[in-house]
């Protein structure tokens, strides 16, 4: 390893060492303020040394992993999102766990996960980062450890999520088969027409692998009882991090490897892109409960997002908008949803999360602040201007229409007016009048209130000033 | 200057919503008030200024998001400076109609009127696709919140209904907006969302229907036109009287300008073609319109089914692709915006007076508040379309110019004007005339403040009626620089 190699690898050495040094740290001294301000200093750390690392330019480790710009965009993202995960967890775990110091490590191990997912160029890379981050996602869905809805949720997790990286596996297996190597790009001149077969069904069973994962239509079963059995703040997290480094991944190896080039697999990602938009969305419209509406609106994002995917990888597309698209797409995806999570993290009690659409009726009478956030959250998931939402729709739009794929065009379409009604029933709620006059049931879930308030402000600030994110997206194709 | 105004409106909505709470729940309506006075004062001074020589009162331009040519660019012009004047005193109009009818929530309140009305502006004004977009859908959420939390007993519904309607419509719209520019970076190699460089837009004759069907519809449906228009009885009926008033004054003109400043001049040749079946839905509209006015018991529904008709008149005038024509638009749009909010303030009046908007309750009211049935008669004998008033000659003149494109058209839509007369008088009758209905004890009376914004809009009226030429000078300015007329 070089010393450029290794200044690269920075972020991923504080986050490894601070990992370590949090496990010490905890087995003596039993401090839960010291878990969590010890996670967030390794969080911050590695969040610091990100532009030293972006310095040693991209770098290829062994085959194994890439360091480039879009890994670290990836970590910086990841990172950020786990930050604010430990702040809204610290108070709302509190009644809900008796031990709680390992859960800022598990989040800690999970991020670290993420960001080697993103930061894979072989399959090696790929299965490793993945692992790590899903397995932590199991402890950290279950930390809760009376109630049952999270151990529920997680075994539910475990085994589906063991299925769908078996498949994986079994499609890797297929992958290597063909081509002789683990790497994500190598040269098909060579390959036999069963070579292509054999690839092309690998292809397909690492699709539909990474798919579940994305909890995409008809993968998606899972999602919203995961959701809603996992706690607010974890449920945040998966929605955002697990999908955003899968994401990652698979725009990389799609890149790496021409996947869409083969039509029927092209195909496949169309359809099953029209299908999450509508079928995401029109599920959505069923719900009362915050937390399935807001997987079920999440599988619909995702849709919306593989439009990104199919300009970055189609034999016509144009990966550096495309890449571009996806990535300005998932900030602003991780802005409100993270707000909206946060909100309904500050929300809870002490063992119900605030999950049902009835406990947000006249919230902007009874806590004026905080409904202000989930409005805003709301609305820029519905794509409404003067929110990143907005900047969001316009640039998979736009991408749709760049790669003049028509169909995904008016599927988005379609969904997002779909996906109008159901957020305008959240927005609606909060707005009715509170029958039995005021209630002043605030909280003194302070640091909550400001993260939630920090998500708000910029899900509003790249609404109106995108050039923020764009440029930092801007020519970080893999 | 102009984003300076738009700002000055988003800030004294966060400054009433501000002094709401902590300062007194009556001054929030005073911040509105002082938000539009200065905004009319600087209108007027625009005007006083004079137009440079490139026919702008004022402009803008500020680097927005470079990565896609878009460009805060605001321009105003002589369209764009009656349209923002009329805004403005809209605005000040919708302060005093909901005076004291506002109880809960009045700095949350006079917050989304300041900001409906800062999206207006900003639509009047925007000369690049994506800003006009952008404001475009700002106007839409405070209206929103403004029919959802103050409207009426089946609020939820129109509230809801609006927004689907205006917010699907709207995506048509962005599609329509993203294409076009990109058949014009695929033309050209210039990839800007600037009106100016899009007018010319080398765009294939097979693609450029679609777009402009795109733009269309979206502006069809603020309009409204028969068939988009279900919407409007329901969020003109349901949403209290200041959203009623900034809907119908304003917020329905922001269609009608979208149609001249963009739909048509973007796409001159499909428009043309287009163009019969345009003025086809404006007279079927009219014609629709007052049918379903004539056969309302609601009083406020029947003035918004009124509405419908006289946006038809805008499309026959639009669409008729001649001088008069365009000019009767603009005058109806201004005409109407009088005349419409005046009567949808005096519904609410009745409301909040009777509590009820049902003619049969009421009947023989002038006994009561003379004053009151006064001004209505005076507004429903203008918006009937009484020579010497602004909206006759608005009609007058796009009939004038429709005539000249289709007879047949035209002569439905004169029939529209009879039909007009009878709905209007038929209003009248049932309200204020007759013999006094026994349910109704006693009913105050308009006071100082209504009589003051009701004068003001009576001038309005007598003096677009009498003496339109400054109007039609303005007016004329820009329709010959939209150079969209054989």
């Amino acid at each position: 390893m070089t010393a450029l190699q290794a200044q690269a690898l920075l972020p991923y050495f504080v986050l490894s060492g601070g990992i370590v040094v949090l496990l010490l740290l905890v087995a003596w001294l039993r401090s839960e303020v010291v878990a969590f301000g010890g996670a967030v200093a390794v969080l911050v750390g590695a969040l610091a040394t990100v532009p030293w690392a972006a310095q040693a330019g991209p770098q290829l480790i062994d085959g194994m992993v890439k360091i480039d710009g879009y890994a670290l965009f990836f970590l910086a993202l990841f990172v950020l999102t786990a930050i604010a995960t430990a702040v809204l967890s610290y108070r709302y775990l509190g009644p809900r766990a008796v031990h709680r110091q390992e859960f800022y490590i598990l989040l800690v191990i999970a991020t670290l996960g993420a960001c080697v997912t993103a930061t894979a160029a072989h399959f090696a890379g790929f299965l490793l980062g993945l692992e790590v981050l899903s397995v932590s996602l199991y402890a950290m869905i279950a930390y809760p450890e009376e109630a049952k809805p999270p151990l529920e949720a997680a075994i539910k997790y475990l085994v589906l999520s063991g299925a769908a990286s078996s498949t994986m596996l079994f499609g890797m297996a297929a992958i290597y088969l063909a081509n002789g190597t683990l790497a994500f790009g190598y040269d098909g001149a060579g390959l036999t027409s069963s070579d292509r077969a054999i690839l092309a069904l690998g292809q397909a069973m690492l699709l539909a692998g990474v798919f579940f994962k994305l909890s995409l239509v008809p993968f998606h079963m899972w999602t919203p009882d995961v959701y809603q059995g996992a706690p607010a703040p974890v449920a945040g997290f998966v929605a955002t991090v697990s999908k955003g480094a899968v994401f990652a991944v698979l725009l990389r190896y799609a890149l790496a490897s021409d996947l869409l080039d083969t039509d029927a697999l092209h195909a496949v990602v169309v359809v099953i892109a029209v299908l999450s938009m509508l079928g995401g969305n029109l599920l959505a419209l069923l719900q009362t409960n915050l937390k399935r509406l807001l997987a079920y609106s999440s599988i619909a994002h995702l849709g919306y997002l593989l439009i990104a995917l199919v300009l970055a990888g189609a034999a016509n597309g144009n990966p550096d908008l495309g890449v571009e698209t996806g990535l300005v797409y998932l900030v602003g995806y991780f802005l409100m949803t993270l707000a909206a999570f946060g909100v309904m993290t500050v929300l809870s009690g002490e063992r119900e999360d605030a999950e049902e659409l009835d406990a947000y009726d006249g919230l902007l009478w009874r806590r004026p602040v905080l409904a202000t956030v989930l409005v805003v959250a709301a609305l820029s998931l519905a794509g409404i201007p003067l929110t990143v939402g907005f900047i969001a729709k316009f640039y998979v739009v736009n991408a749709g229409v760049a790669g003049a794929a028509w169909a995904l065009v008016w599927a988005l379409i379609v969904g997002s007016a779909i996906g109008v009604y159901y957020y305008l029933r959240i927005v609606f709620a909060m707005i009715a009048r509170p029958a039995d006059g005021v209630d002043a049931a605030a909280g003194a879930h302070w640091e909550g209130l400001v993260t939630a308030v920090v998500l708000g402000v910029a899900t509003v600030a790249l609404g109106v000033y995108p050039s923020a994110v764009i440029e930092l997206a801007q020519g970080l194709a893999p | 200057m102009i984003l300076g105004a738009i700002l000055v409106l988003l800030a004294a909505g966060a400054l009433a919503w501000a002094a709401g709470r902590f300062v007194s729940p009556n001054a929030p309506r005073w911040v509105s008030m002082l938000a539009f006075a200065a905004g009319l004062a600087w209108a007027v001074l625009e005007w006083q200024g004079g137009a440079g020589a490139n026919g702008l009162y004022a402009e803008q331009f500020i680097p927005w998001i470079p990565r896609f040519g878009i460009n805060v660019i605001l321009e105003l012009d002589g369209l764009s400076l009656l349209m923002v004047a009329l805004t403005m005193f809209l605005g000040i109009v919708a302060v005093v109609s909901s005076w004291d009818e506002i109880e809960a929530g009045k700095g949350f309140f006079q917050f989304n009127i300041l900001w409906v009305m800062a999206g207006v502006v900003g639509v009047f004004t925007a000369l690049d696709l994506f800003l006009f977009f952008f404001f475009w859908e700002v106007m839409l959420i405070p209206m929103y919140f403004l029919i959802a939390i103050w409207g009426h007993e089946n609020k939820g519904y129109a509230s809801m209904k609006f927004f689907l309607f205006t917010q699907i419509s709207g995506l048509l719209m962005l599609l329509a907006i993203l294409a076009l520019v990109y058949f014009h970076h695929a033309s050209s190699g210039e990839l800007t969302f600037g009106y100016k460089a899009l007018l010319g837009a080398d765009i294939s004759e097979s693609v450029r229907l679609w777009l402009m069907l795109g733009f269309f519809v979206a502006f069809a449906t603020k309009l409204p036109s028969v068939p988009v228009h279900t919407w409007l009885p329901d969020a003109h009926t349901q949403a209290p009287t200041a959203g009623s008033v900034i809907l119908a004054g304003i917020l329905l003109k922001t269609g009608a300008y979208g149609l001249i400043r963009f739909a048509v001049p973007l796409f001159p040749d499909a428009s043309q073609d287009f163009a019969w079946w345009a003025m086809l839905l404006g007279a079927v509209s009219v014609l629709y319109g007052g049918a379903m006015a004539f056969s309302q018991s609601d009083f406020k529904r029947l003035v918004a089914y009124s509405s419908i008709a006289h946006m038809g008149f805008i499309l026959l005038g639009v669409y008729a692709f001649n001088e008069l024509g365009m000019q009767g638009a603009i005058v109806t749009m201004i005409a109407h915006g009088f005349s419409t909010a005046a009567l949808f303030m005096m519904a609410g009046a009745i409301q909040h007076r009777l509590h009820t908007r049902e003619m049969s309750r009421m009947g023989g009211l002038w006994v009561h508040a003379p004053r009151m049935g006064v001004m209505t008669l005076f507004f429903v004998v203008a918006s009937v379309g009484m020579p010497g008033l602004g909206n006759f000659v608005g009609e007058f003149l796009a009939l004038l110019g429709a005539f000249r494109a289709s007879v047949p058209l035209t002569v439905a839509a004169t029939i529209g004007i009879v039909v007009a007369a009878v709905y209007g008088l038929y209003l009248m009758q049932r309200s204020f005339q007759g013999a006094p209905n026994p349910d109704v004890a006693a009913m105050r009376d308009f006071g100082a403040r209504e009589m003051s914004v009701m004068v003001l809009m009576m001038a309005g009226l007598v003096w677009v009626g009498v003496y339109p030429q400054p109007l039609l000078d303005m007016s004329a300015a820009t329709i010959a620089k939209l150079g969209v007329l054989p």
